[in-house]
């Protein structure tokens, strides 16, 4: 519904809110089913590997949180002018560190864990293969993510629109996308 | 070319939250690899083709509705409490449209996808989006409950929630979304 004394319309409705909103969530359900779709076909590997089933929600997730942090630092420093597209920068190098950093952390500490987790709910993986899966796959993933981010910022930047209203969302999106794809790519060779 | 103590300051902001991240994907992960939802897996055809879409969904839902209140708060548009204010209600209904609606188009979906492709046959489409309608329904009650109270409570100690929210949505929405749609297997299951 308008609000028509000020001539903006109030975004505060449920109407303006779904309408908003439902068709970008279909669009996205609808690339998810991509991702879906790698699993389906793999079936089989992963029933019959469950601890790979274990580390599924983390590699869906964990993509979209490197690149929401990257791309928030990257968009506020933006924001503030101390970042510069320079490739001898030091505040780009030093968050893309950073992020790696975390993802090395990370993804070894999910090997480790869904090793302990594999024990307790099914037959166990052997945890020299489950660390080359985890850690090789989430560190591929970071690498698009990292790069992605980056680009991201950097076309928002260009076209000036606000970072933080383009680029994590679509980050965020493409990371939980392409998590089970690598994943399953990874494991398909190691296995 | 890169600022290592600026590294190590990033990294000690931000391991906490993506810990809790990790956790609350593990044990999702545990649910999902159990004896009991492999079983599901081979029963309903088309429960792995939807997890992805499901879960991914939840985030984006429930992360769009802490961001919303959260910028209403900064802007004094809402106030840090549940009440019947017209921004709120009208938030809240929102979110259960979009999070239920969306859950009921990723079960179609997945169907779909099953249906058309040559030699696959996908569970009934009942089946599958009563399961996601019914995970849909129980998931959406609780991260929009916990959504609400945990940026009310960190606005009012005056944390900034914008930080927080996402990482916790993807969290809440991993552990909730993977036991709901475990329950909500089971109780299809009983039902049709």
């Amino acid at each position: 519904m308008a609000d028509l004394s000020t001539g903006s319309p109030d975004t505060w409705t449920v109407r303006s809110i779904v309408v908003t909103m439902f068709p970008l969530l279909v669009a996205l359900s609808a690339l998810e089913m991509g991702s879906g779709f790698v699993l389906e076909e793999l079936q089989e590997t992963y029933l019959a590997n469950p601890t790979l089933l274990i580390v599924v929600p983390v590699m869906i997730g964990m993509g979209g949180n490197l690149g929401a942090i990257l791309s928030a630092r990257l968009s506020t420093q933006l924001h503030l002018g101390t970042l510069t597209f320079d490739l001898r920068g030091r505040t780009l190098w030093t968050n893309v560190a950073a992020v790696f950093s975390l993802a090395v952390t990370v993804f070894v500490l999910l090997g480790l864990a869904a090793w302990v987790v594999g024990h307790l709910v099914a037959a166990p993986m052997e945890m020299g293969t489950l660390l080359t899966i985890t850690v090789v796959s989430g560190l591929s993933l970071t690498a698009v993510v990292v790069a992605l981010s980056v680009s991201a910022t950097y076309v928002s930047y260009r076209l000036r629109l606000d970072p933080d209203d383009t680029t994590i969302p679509v980050v965020t999106n493409v990371g939980d996308i392409l998590g089970v794809v690598i994943l399953s790519g990874v494991a398909v060779v190691v296995l | 070319m890169v600022d290592w103590g600026d590294v190590w300051a990033i990294y000690r902001e931000s391991i906490p939250v993506l810990a809790v991240s990790l956790a609350g994907g593990i044990f999702a992960g545990g649910v999902l690899g159990s004896e009991a939802m492999r079983a599901n897996f081979r029963e309903y055809p088309g429960l792995l083709l939807l997890l992805p879409a499901f879960l991914a969904t939840r985030g984006n839902v429930y992360g769009a509705l802490g961001a919303r209140v959260s910028s209403g708060l900064h802007q004094g548009l809402l106030e840090p409490r549940f009440d019947d204010d017209r921004r709120l209600v009208a938030t809240v209904v929102a979110s259960f449209v979009n999070g239920i609606g969306i859950s009921v188009i990723v079960g179609v979906l997945a169907w779909a996808v099953l249906a058309v492709l040559p030699g696959r046959q996908p569970a009934p489409l009942a089946e599958l989006v009563g399961i996601t309608f019914l995970a849909g329904l129980l998931t959406s009650v609780v991260l929009i409950v916990g959504v609400l109270a945990l940026v009310f409570a960190a606005f009012k100690r005056g944390l900034d929630p914008d930080n927080l929210v996402g990482p916790i949505v993807t969290t809440l929405g991993d552990v909730f979304g993977v036991v709901f749609l475990y329950a909500a297997v089971a109780v299809v299951g009983l039902v049709l």
